[in-house]
C-alpha cells in the first residue's frame, strides 16, 4: 500500500527550515519522517506526517508544495535487511527514484521510505517477497 | 459594437483637418517656447533656426531636440514657458532613472490633460454610469491625478484610491460595483491574485475594462490579466514630460494607441542619428506638445522604441497609432554587449507557464557580466524530484537564451519572495553601477 507523502520547496537560506517545521509545530502536525534533497539554491523537503491534508493546507499559503505516494517498507533492523527489498525491484526493474531510512520502535524496528517510478508494480513485487508496506498510520 | 468617443469630432475629424489644426498650433507654440523659455531659445540659436523658419509641421525636423539631460540642467524652472503666477500645479517623475522631473501646468494644461484621460476612458467603454477605480499613486505621480481627472470629466464615479492596501482595494471594488479600473499592471496582476486568494473567481466582481500604463507590459500579461479580472484590458500611454497619462490610448481594437495628435505631434527617429525615419519604422518616439502652456517641450526624445501606424482602424477614430513600446533605453540592459529588455524575459515566462513575477539581477564578475534571474515557482511545475525541479530551470535557462542571444543563470524561487511593490514593480537589480 502507497502512502502520501508531502514534499515542499524550500529556498536554501538559513531559517527557511525553520519557517516550517514551526508552522507545522504550531498546528499540532507531527513530523514521521523527512529527508531533504539540497542544490545550490533550493532544497525539497520530504514529509510523512500524521495529518498531510491539513499539513498541505496550511504550507500552501506560503510555499509551493506537492503530494506524492510513496512506499513505506517495514524490515528488520539487521544487516541485509534493506538488500532483499533492493535486490527484488532490481529483479522486476522497478527504478528507485530516491529512498530514505528510519528506525522506528515498531516491532521489527525500521523501515524505508522509497519513491520508485512505478507503484504499482512495486506493491507486486513486495507482496510477492512476502515484504510488508506501512500505511502512514503504523509508522 | 457602437462606438463613443469623448470629443468626436477631433476623434475622427479627417487627416487634412488634424494637419489644419497642428499647423496652425505649431507656428504658435515655437513662437510662444523661443519668446518665453531662453533654454530652448539658446539650442534653436545654436541650430541656427528661428520661429521664422516653422511654417508647418513639416518643419519640425529642422528644430533642436530635448532630452533628459536637458531636463535635468534645466531643472527646475528652466523650460517653464509662462509666469510661475498662472502655473497652478506641479506634477514630478518617480526619479528611477536619475534626477527628478518636474513638471509645470496651467489650468489650461490640467483642462487638456484630463480631456486627454477622458478620451481614453471613453474609448475603453466608460460612460457616466460606470464606477472607476482609480489605483494609481496620487499625488506628485501623474498617473493617480490623469485619470482622476478624465474619470470626473466622463462623469464616472470616481474612486479615488491611490495606489496600495490591497484589502480596501478589493472591498470597495466589491461593494460599490467598481467597472473599470485604473491601475498599473503589475498592480492590476496582483490585484487578480490577490481576489483569487481571497476566494473570488473573475466572474465575481463587475469590472468590465481596465486601463494599464506606466509602466512595460506583454501581450501575455494582458491575456493573463484580462483572464483572471474577467474583463478587457486597455493600454494608456504617457509620460510627466508631455503631460502623464493619455499621451496615447487604446481603442477596442487593441492593436495600438491612438496618439491624441491635435495636442501632440509624434515622430520616430533613428535614435543613433537622430534622423527622422519614415512611417513603419522602428525607433525613438519623439513628442513635441503643440499647445502647452506651462511645460512646453518641443522634440522631446522619449526613449521608448516603438512603431507609428496611420493604418485605418476599426474604431473610426483617425489619429496615429503607436505601438506598446517595445524597450526603451533606460530599461535596456546592455550584457556581454547584447541588447537585453525585461519585456523579453517576461514573454519567456509566460509562455512557459510561469508568473510574470521575476527580478533580473546584473553583476560583473572577473570583467564579464553576469544575469541571474530569479522566478517564482508555482505548483504546476513543482516536482518532488530535484532532477524535474533542475531540469525545469534548464528549459527556462533554454528557452532565455534562444530569446536573449545571451545565456541568464534562472533561479526558481517560492512564490511572493520576488520583491513586488505596489506600485512599479521592481524587476531589475544592476549592481555593475555599484562597481563603476
Amino acid at each position: 500500500m502507497s502512502i502520501k507523502q508531502l514534499s515542499v520547496f524550500v529556498e536554501n537560506k538559513p531559517g527557511k527550515l525553520l519557517e516550517i517545521v514551526k508552522t507545522l509545530a504550531e498546528a499540532e502536525i507531527n513530523i514521521r519522517a523527512m529527508s531533504i534533497a539540497d542544490t545550490r539554491d533550493f532544497g525539497i523537503l520530504r514529509l510523512i506526517v500524521s495529518d498531510i491534508e491539513k499539513a498541505k493546507e496550511i504550507l500552501s499559503d506560503d510555499c509551493v508544495v506537492t503530494v506524492t505516494e510513496v512506499i513505506a517498507v517495514e524490515m528488520s533492523d539487521k544487516a541485509g535487511a534493506l538488500s532483499n527489498v533492493l535486490k527484488a525491484f532490481g529483479e522486476a526493474e522497478i527504478n528507485i527514484e530516491y529512498m530514505y531510512a528510519f528506525t522506528a520502535s515498531t516491532e521489527l524496528g525500521a523501515y524505508v521510505v522509497i519513491r520508485v517510478d512505478d507503484n504499482c508494480a512495486a506493491e507486486k513485487v513486495l507482496a510477492q517477497e512476502g515484504i510488508a508496506t506501512l500505511d502512514v498510520s503504523a509508522i | 459594437m457602437a462606438q463613443h468617443y469623448y470629443q468626436p469630432e477631433i476623434e475622427t475629424a479627417s487627416r487634412e483637418k488634424i494637419l489644419e489644426i497642428q499647423n496652425e498650433k505649431i507656428v504658435k507654440q515655437v513662437r510662444h517656447v523661443y519668446d518665453n523659455v531662453p533654454y530652448y531659445r539658446k539650442l534653436m540659436e545654436e541650430k541656427g533656426v528661428t520661429p521664422d523658419d516653422i511654417k508647418s509641421v513639416d518643419d519640425i525636423k529642422k528644430l533642436p531636440f530635448l532630452t533628459k539631460a536637458d531636463l535635468r540642467d534645466a531643472y527646475p524652472y528652466g523650460l517653464l514657458g509662462t509666469d510661475l503666477k498662472k502655473c497652478v500645479r506641479i506634477q514630478s517623475t518617480s526619479g528611477t532613472t536619475g534626477k527628478r522631473v518636474v513638471a509645470f501646468y496651467t489650468q489650461e494644461d490640467i483642462d487638456i490633460w484630463e480631456e486627454c484621460c477622458a478620451r481614453a476612458i471613453v474609448a475603453a467603454g466608460g460612460t457616466n454610469e460606470d464606477v472607476c477605480q482609480v489605483c494609481y499613486g496620487y499625488g506628485l505621480f501623474t498617473g493617480g491625478p490623469g485619470l482622476n481627472g478624465g474619470s470626473h470629466k466622463v462623469g464616472c464615479l470616481t474612486l479615488p484610491m491611490s495606489s496600495g492596501n490591497t484589502e480596501r482595494q478589493i472591498q470597495f471594488m466589491m461593494d460599490l460595483g467598481s467597472t473599470i479600473l485604473c491601475c498599473t499592471p503589475s498592480y492590476a496582476a496582483y490585484i487578480g491574485e490577490s481576489l483569487a486568494e481571497a476566494g473570488y473567481k473573475p466572474e465575481d466582481n463587475k469590472l468590465k475594462a481596465g486601463i494599464f500604463g506606466a509602466e512595460p507590459w506583454t501581450e501575455e500579461m494582458r491575456r493573463s490579466i484580462e483572464k483572471s479580472l474577467g474583463i478587457k484590458a486597455y493600454d494608456i500611454y504617457g509620460l510627466t514630460e508631455t503631460s502623464g497619462p493619455g499621451v496615447s490610448f487604446e481603442c477596442s481594437e487593441q492593436t495600438g494607441m491612438h496618439i491624441n495628435e491635435d495636442h501632440f505631434y509624434a515622430e520616430i527617429i533613428d535614435p543613433d542619428t537622430g534622423e527622422v525615419l519614415p512611417e513603419g519604422s522602428k525607433g525613438e518616439l519623439v513628442f513635441t506638445s503643440l499647445d502647452k502652456e506651462a511645460f512646453p517641450l518641443l522634440r522631446y526624445r522619449t526613449r521608448d522604441i516603438c512603431v507609428l501606424s496611420r493604418k485605418k482602424c476599426s474604431c473610426g477614430r483617425t489619429h496615429v497609432k503607436m505601438s506598446k513600446p517595445m524597450g526603451r533605453s533606460d530599461d535596456m540592459l546592455i550584457i556581454r554587449g547584447v541588447n537585453v529588455f525585461p519585456s523579453q524575459i517576461e514573454t519567456v515566462l509566460l509562455n512557459e507557464g510561469y508568473t510574470p513575477n521575476y527580478q533580473i539581477l546584473v553583476d560583473r564578475v572577473n570583467n564579464s557580466d553576469t544575469i541571474d534571474i530569479n522566478v517564482e515557482l508555482t505548483p504546476e511545475q513543482f516536482s518532488d524530484k530535484v532532477s524535474e525541479t533542475q531540469a525545469k530551470e534548464k528549459a527556462l535557462e533554454s528557452a532565455m537564451r534562444t530569446m536573449l542571444g545571451i545565456g541568464p543563470k534562472v533561479h526558481l524561487v517560492p512564490p511572493k519572495s520576488v520583491v513586488r511593490s505596489e506600485g512599479k514593480a521592481v524587476r531589475v537589480i544592476d549592481k555593475r553601477k555599484l562597481h563603476d
